[in-house]
């Protein structure tokens, strides 16, 4: 399967925070081929293992986590005439939910769209105003009666959103590629690894409730304790209005960051194996703790190295989020050449610091 | 139904071809005469069963467009700057995705990732100078293999079935007249009328204008999909229809008064017919109604809405019910009326 055909499979499963099963389902039968085995943890964490091949009664980890779950909305009232009142389920920018098409995870998926009073209708000063969540409402075209049947309070609700192939262009669009397009690269990684020599074991995470505050990394790093970990998100992508700086160009390769929420000697390894193997890169200078699942895992225990590869996202947070698939496949050559190339002595460099 | 396959075709004002074909390959072979003007109205004379004489002359009207954008440059990124064709809010074309030019070639409509937006932009509504189209293009060479300026562009939006009896899709407003129209013609035993298939209702109902000066009808009918607010944050004196209630009969609008005989000829026939009927109480939006009641010497009519939800917006929602009462009752106003 083509990693676009991957990635189209994982944007279109359903898996708000929170609620991750069908995506941790369908990413679990795609990494089935690759791994020697896979399971579930407390959180729902989804745990994909493969052997290393070091002869060794301790022999070191790496762990790749991506996170599974995605924003979403849940329900807050059904009201007296079935129209569904809601909140949101991680960082949505509440000025684009109008005119989105949903799935109401009810008794049964429900298709519905989100909709504010007719514009026709409203007066000059409402007109100008952004649209707050409480302007606004789900309907899925249900009587009272049949919609309180099929509908409670605390159902969730994804935004539903073909996924999108662009013309004369590697470019994809879709909902929640943050962070599907990291477990797309993870499994990418995990199909490269199939015809290397690693000396590690390998641990491919699809984390759960990152959205809500990198819940799944913590309580999955905790119990794997890896020697080394690496986050694999999504960063901004160029977009007009949006500096070099704060941006990494889409088709030029993934994003490594610096910053103090990376072990400074993987972050040059990363470049480093980079560099040999030509996969162009950028730097993401990052000053502080990183909003991924790198915020958790370094600080695990007594504390685990950790790195940040990241692939460039247009439209953060919305469902027309647009990514390149050449970054995928050069963000999981990156780490499959990377996790060949590590060992004891290389952990040691990372002990030792300098 | 026809809307099914009329609602995810683009057909944005001025730019109505592929509606206008798809209406075409629908019409009966036999017993009607088919007419392009020059504005690129659909005209369509059905000949009726009998002929009775004097009958008066009527002509129903839908428009085939719908409102959108156009491609008004490309910036150096490959990005696609728009203007809206026709009434849009601004602040519901954030992340949509899009249709670009006669190839289709798929976008999405994306603006600054929100994270990197200050407070102060965060505060504001979206409006259309800060948006742009991203079709995945590499630089303005490489998007210009693909689209042009001026180039249409209208929302990509499947059709589907939502709740029980009710239909979720883009364009309502006026595929759902154009599909009543389509099976109008399509009926045996009808009496005869002339379908118009109007272009341009949404820049100012201009294709109206001059199909009905050609056609000089005695009666005009005109086929709305309007908008239904019965909503939560809407109060009930503001909801202007509501789903379910039947076909939405105008008084008046900003641009027409509906002909006081034809209404209360509506009316009649609907409580006769048992069909349910319900008034817009809303007296703003346009229609063809203006330009057809002021054609020549100025033509008796009224409008006819299915009532929708969420019209000009990437979906819309109506209710089967009412789309099959909208029919019913234009069709028993022709019999009634026509030859």
């Amino acid at each position: 399967m083509e990693i676009k055909d991957v990635l189209q499979k994982l944007s279109e499963a359903r898996g708000v925070a929170g609620h991750e099963n069908e995506a941790a389902e369908l990413a679990a039968s795609l990494f089935q081929p690759y791994v020697d085995k896979i399971k579930r943890d407390n959180l729902g964490n989804l745990v994909a293992y493969k052997k290393g091949a070091l002869r060794s009664r301790r022999r070191p980890s790496i762990f790749l986590a991506a996170h599974l779950d995605e924003i979403g909305l849940i329900v807050t009232e059904v009201n007296e005439n079935g129209f569904i009142r809601f909140s949101t389920i991680g960082g949505f920018d509440p000025r684009t939910l109008w005119g989105q098409a949903v799935m109401v995870h009810g008794r049964r998926d429900l298709p519905g769209v989100i909709g504010p009073k007719s514009p026709h209708l409203v007066s000059q000063e409402e007109a100008g105003k952004e649209l707050r969540i409480e302007d606004m409402h789900i309907d899925v075209a249900l009587s009272k009666e049949k919609a309180e049947e099929l509908v409670r309070v605390g159902d969730t609700v994804s935004i539903h959103r073909d996924f999108m192939e662009m013309k004369n262009s590697a470019c994809v669009t879709g909902k929640a590629l943050d962070d599907r397009a990291g477990i797309a690269c993870l499994i990418q990684t995990a199909r490269q690894l199939q015809r290397m020599v690693h000396d590690f074991d390998v641990y491919f995470v699809g984390t759960v409730q990152e959205e809500v505050g990198t819940r799944g990394a913590i309580t999955s790093t905790y119990s794997i304790m890896p020697d080394i970990g690496v986050a694999v998100d999504v960063c901004h992508g160029n977009m007009p209005g949006v500096t070099e700086e704060d941006s990494s160009e889409l088709g030029k390769g993934p994003a490594i960051s610096v910053g103090p929420n990376i072990h400074p000697v993987l972050g040059d390894k990363l470049k480093e194996v980079a560099k040999q193997h030509r996969i162009s890169y950028d730097i993401e200078a990052e000053p502080g703790v990183t909003p991924t699942d790198a915020r958790a895992i370094q600080v695990t225990r007594e504390g685990v190295p950790c790195a940040l590869v990241s692939i460039p996202v247009r439209y953060m947070h919305t469902s027309v989020e647009v990514i390149h698939t050449e970054d995928l496949n050069l963000a999981g050559q990156l780490l499959a050449y990377f996790i060949a190339d590590i060992n004891h002595e290389f952990l040691q460099e990372v002990k030792d610091y300098d | 139904m026809y809307l099914e396959e009329l609602s995810p075709i683009p057909g944005v004002s001025g730019d109505e071809r592929e509606v206008r074909k798809y209406i075409r390959e629908c019409l009966p072979r036999k017993g009607v005469k088919v007419e392009n003007d020059t504005m690129g109205n659909l005209l369509v004379q059905k000949r009726g069963k009998s002929s009775r004489k004097n009958a008066p002359h009527i002509m129903l009207a839908a428009h085939m467009d719908e409102v959108g954008f156009m491609i008004s440059s490309i910036e150096k990124s490959g990005h696609l700057r728009f203007k809206k064709v026709g009434g849009l809010d601004d602040r519901v074309l954030v992340a949509k995705s899009v249709l670009v030019g006669k190839e289709r070639v798929p976008g999405v409509i994306g603006s600054k990732a929100v994270h990197l937006q200050r407070k102060e932009e965060r505060q504001k509504p979206y409006e259309v100078k800060n948006l742009f189209i991203d079709i995945g293009a590499k630089s303005k060479e490489d998007a210009e293999k693909l689209v042009k300026i001026g180039d249409y562009v209208s929302f990509k939006s499947s059709f589907t079935s939502v709740g029980e009896d009710c239909y979720m899709g883009k364009a309502f407003d006026d595929r759902v007249g154009c599909s009543i129209l389509l099976e109008l013609l399509k009926q045996k035993n009808m009496p005869s009328f002339t379908a118009a298939f109007t272009v341009q209702e949404e820049v100012g109902f201009r294709g109206a204008r001059t199909a009905a000066y050609t056609l000089q009808p005695d009666i005009a009918i005109v086929l709305e999909g309007t908008a239904a607010s019965d909503v939560p944050e809407a109060k009930d004196h503001e909801h202007a229809t509501t789903l379910g209630c039947g076909p939405a009969l105008t008084v008046m609008d900003q641009s027409v008064i509906a002909d006081r005989e034809l209404l209360t000829n509506l009316v009649n026939l609907a409580e006769r017919e048992n069909i349910p009927y319900q008034f817009r109480r809303f007296t703003g939006g346009f229609t063809d109604g203006g330009a057809i009641a002021l054609a020549g010497e100025g033509t008796r009519t009224a409008v006819i809405s299915v009532p929708c939800r969420y019209i000009h917006s990437p979906f819309s929602i109506l209710q089967q019910s009412d789309y099959y009462h909208t029919l019913k009752l234009v069709q028993a106003f022709l019999e009634n009326n026509s030859g």
